[in-house]
């Protein structure tokens, strides 16, 4: 099972706790919704809507947060509609369960919406063909849809959407229209320019942060450091002697200064001088997390149990064993966590930079005592999300904020409470066997992942192996024996998905001592994934493709060498080489080749982009990302301590996709899981030295 | 009361003289184009121009820029037509955009010192501009598409 499945697993858990999830299609749940469009307009379905002059307007029912989904779920909409692209515009819906799940993670938006989103443009579609048809007494068979307009090519008559709309919207909604045959695609496969991207370039697209409502004030909150701690004290005087702060107010997770600005009420929360009891991880460190790793039992089933490891171990030629370890990480989105919240007799309003607002929208609920539907969620442009914006702690907290002291109020996080307040990607540590036979064939695998569980620690788990073996499980090789076993310690730090969450760090520890096992079977290390895959396995396809655009083989100037990896995320396959040399005392990578096969590229550019930003997240993680912990609060707060990949370490990145027309995979996640390997293998081939710990050294 | 120069315009703002210009910019002016990344001059998500050279707005006071000319995202050029912007948009830069504030002016710094910047030169001019997503590679084709075809 993936780790898109998993989380949509625990998704329609909470959903369904909390009564947000409605099991009917969105399409059927949306035109079963009283019509809310202006007379004259037609509305067939909670995702469109034509108004009488042929403007076509998409709801997005996702969060844009980078990876072009404004415009991608547009784009299916109106390929299968027949609209002009000029007359699309997209409003961001707000959070209501006729939009499905809501939620942006697990590389699922595209893959979710594939076939609910066309079959609402095509449901459309039809039935402004069936008005036309019906307007001039022709088969609708004889009419065709074609840039917003309906034609009848005998008589050469046409009609715009716009001046059909009133008559499609009478008629009923077919619930299973024909989708297009792919070769009729005018706007899925293209690279359409991103409806986002000007906006971007001008200041205007409003984030999160950028939000201004009338008469609110800016908060930041003091808040305890470690998890579970509890503030012991403050001077509420002292904060309100700052020039600007206008309220201190004390909510569960800490305290608030209000002011007229944010940075009056970062000077205000000093002069707080806010204090905290540690609670029980008030003294958790580092080394007492590596013991607790180290001490968590073994789950007492193996997940995956197939021959036997030990005998296979025991009659193999050669046999190797590694221990892989990885440490937590920071999202460290660009734009820090904040919410906008005004909460007043009649409900709740927010404003969030959230990857999943129905999820925010029934905590906030319950936080304030009143019925999900007194809650509107409006959902803003994300500065960065990675997984970090699926929790709703932030906008819980806003809420909490805006309900105490009586005003409309924005909280910002500083990035010092952003790294310290965050969902930290779990650490790893990995104990792997492997075993070779005489002619170098992998006889017998064994990787035992010590993890905390993410899903464990959220929601108490969920039924299934771990999910810290996503990606261990779905080990893709031929082997003789195999037992993949899990151990999860309890730890009591906040834990959370990172882009591509367990896939990558699994992927290091397998597609490292993969090589390990290459090398000692004196075979080059991407003929021997070749050799151990099935014949049809779609990795096949994207090594051959890496191999072939890197010029694996060729010689490289000297000092400089390649590294492969490839991993199965998200419903998509991808392959990397890296080109690796050593320069100054630093790890410079200088260019990595992607070869991805994702299905269908819905737009080939925002597939390129996402290959790009994965290599570029991936490789500030392998190359300086590490969080450490004292007193159970993070070490690292800001961006000099936790450095992320600058412009003049960007490698080349170059992406090729394997073309297709099946349904599409993800594309946010899958590029990320073999980076670090690949770097890692590369630095091997360069040194002889193999590193089995994230970050690499030089 | 202090009065400054934004976008080529008088904008008094009645705030504390140490309050950093970022935040004068946002919760004063309303002027939210130009973003909070770190607060410390670390990440050039704030980056404006002052006077025409690029600085990190949450590291001067509005005490300090008083007199000055200071130019945001919003009046790089009156109807996002700057040839950064141009070439920003045929280059599809952003990703979630959030850092692209910084990034564009740090850019139009650089070009308006540098018409033919060198890989080099915009390794130096942009290094301090961290952006997540990923967009590296393509600034730095569109600082060159802006240098090769805009006229500013």
């Amino acid at each position: 099972m993936t780790a898109s499945k998993m989380g949509r697993r625990t998704f329609l858990q909470i959903s369904a706790g909390t009564g947000l999830w409605l099991a009917a299609s969105p399409l059927r749940v949306a035109a079963a919704e009283p019509g809310a469009a202006p007379p004259g307009d037609f509305q067939p379905s909670a995702w469109l809507n034509v108004d009488p002059k042929g403007a076509v307007t998409v709801w997005l029912g996702r969060s844009e947060m980078g990876q072009g989904t404004y415009t991608g779920m547009a784009v299916l909409v109106a390929e299968e509609l027949e609209a002009d692209w000029k007359d699309v515009r997209v409003v961001q819906a707000d959070a209501n369960p006729r939009y499905g799940r809501m939620s942006t993670g697990g590389s699922s938006s595209v893959r979710q919406s594939w076939e609910p989103l066309r079959k609402a443009g095509a449901a459309a579609r039809e039935m402004l063909v069936a008005a036309a048809a019906a307007r001039w007494g022709v088969d609708p068979g004889t009419c065709r849809a074609g840039k917003g307009a309906v034609l009848h090519a005998a008589s050469g008559r046409r009609a715009g959407y716009g001046e059909l709309a009133a008559s499609a919207a009478k008629l009923p909604v077919p619930e299973n229209p024909r989708l297009k045959d792919p070769k009729d695609f005018t706007l899925i496969g293209k690279p359409v320019p991103r409806l986002d991207t000007p906006p971007k370039t001008r200041g205007a697209a409003v984030f999160g942060i950028d939000v201004r409502v009338p008469g609110m004030l800016h908060a930041v909150v003091a808040r305890p450091p470690a998890l579970g701690g509890k503030v012991a004290g403050f001077d509420a005087a002292r904060a309100m002697a700052v020039p600007g702060v206008r309220k201190v107010v004390e909510v569960p997770s800490g305290v608030a200064v209000l002011a007229d600005t944010t940075w009056a009420a970062l000077k205000g929360r000093e002069a707080l001088g806010a204090r905290f009891d540690g609670g029980p991880n008030g003294a958790l460190d580092s080394k007492e997390i590596a013991r607790l790793v180290d001490a968590a039992p073994l789950e007492a089933t193996p997940a995956k149990n197939e021959g036997d490891v030990e005998k296979a171990l025991a009659g193999a030629v050669r046999k190797l064993s590694a221990t892989y370890t990885l440490p937590f990480l920071a999202h460290a989105t660009m734009e820090p966590m904040n919410c906008t919240a005004r909460v007043d007799g009649s409900g709740a309003e927010l404003w969030i930079p959230t990857q999943a607002p129905l999820w925010a929208r029934g905590d906030v609920a319950k936080a304030l005592g009143i019925p999900d539907d007194e809650v509107t969620v409006h959902t803003t442009f994300l500065g960065g999300g990675f997984g970090r914006r699926s929790f709703p702690d932030f906008p819980v907290e806003a809420a909490l904020v805006a309900k105490a002291a009586g005003v409309p109020v924005q909280v910002t996080w500083s990035r010092e409470d952003d790294f310290l307040g965050d969902y930290f990607r779990p650490c790893g540590k990995n104990e792997l066997r492997g075993g070779l036979d005489a002619k170098g064939n992998l006889v017998a695998w064994h990787h035992l992942v010590r993890s905390p569980s993410i899903s464990r620690q959220n929601f108490g788990g969920r039924p299934g192996h771990p999910d810290v073996l996503e990606g261990a499980i779905s080990f893709p090789y031929r082997t003789g024996a195999i037992r993949i076993d899990a151990a999860v310690p309890t730890v009591g730090v906040r834990l959370g998905w990172w882009r591509s969450v367990y896939a990558s760090q699994n992927a290091f520890p397998e597609e490292c001592f993969l090589d390990e096992l290459a090398h000692a079977a004196g075979k080059d290390p991407l003929a021997f994934r070749q050799g151990l895959l099935p014949a049809n396995h779609p990795l096949q396809a994207v090594l051959a493709l890496a191999g072939e655009k890197s010029g694996w083989g060729k010689k490289l100037p000297k000092g400089v060498a390649r590294g492969i990896a490839c991993h199965s995320s998200f419903g998509s396959h991808v392959a990397e080489v890296a080109e690796v040399s050593v320069k100054k005392g630093a790890i410079r990578v200088q260019r990595v080749v992607v070869a991805v096969s994702c299905g269908t590229a819905l737009n080939p550019d925002s597939v390129a982009h996402q290959m790009e930003g994965s290599v570029v997240y991936g490789l500030s993680a392998a190359l300086r990302g590490e969080i450490t912990f004292s007193k159970g609060a993070a070490e690292q707060v800001n961006f000099p301590d936790q450095d992320p990949l600058h412009i003049s370490e960007m490698p080349r990145v170059e992406t090729h996709i394997v073309p297709s027309t099946a349904a599409p995979g993800g594309i946010g996640e899958p590029g990320l899981p073999p980076i670090a390997p690949a770097v890692a293998n590369a630095l091997f081939a360069l040194t002889g030295k193999r590193q089995r710990s994230l970050p690499l050294k030089a | 009361m202090i009065t400054l120069s934004v976008n080529g315009t008088p904008r008094p703002v009645d705030l504390s003289p140490d309050t950093p210009l970022l935040w004068a910019l946002r919760d004063g002016l309303g002027l939210t184009g130009t973003k909070f990344g770190c607060g410390i001059g670390s990440c050039g998500s704030c980056t404006v121009l002052l006077d025409g050279a690029p600085v990190r707005s949450c590291q001067v006071t509005i005490a300090e820029v008083k007199g000055r000319k200071v130019t945001t995202i919003e009046g790089l050029s009156p109807d996002g037509t700057h040839p950064v912007q141009r070439a920003w948009i045929a280059d599809e830069v952003p990703q979630c955009g959030y850092c692209q504030s910084g990034q564009i002016v740090a850019a139009a710094a650089l070009l308006a010192r540098k018409p033919r910047p060198t890989d080099a030169d915009i390794d130096a001019a942009m290094d301090g501009v961290l952006c997540r997503c990923g967009t590296y590679d393509r600034i730095r084709r569109a600082i060159h598409r802006a240098a090769k075809e805009g006229t500013p």
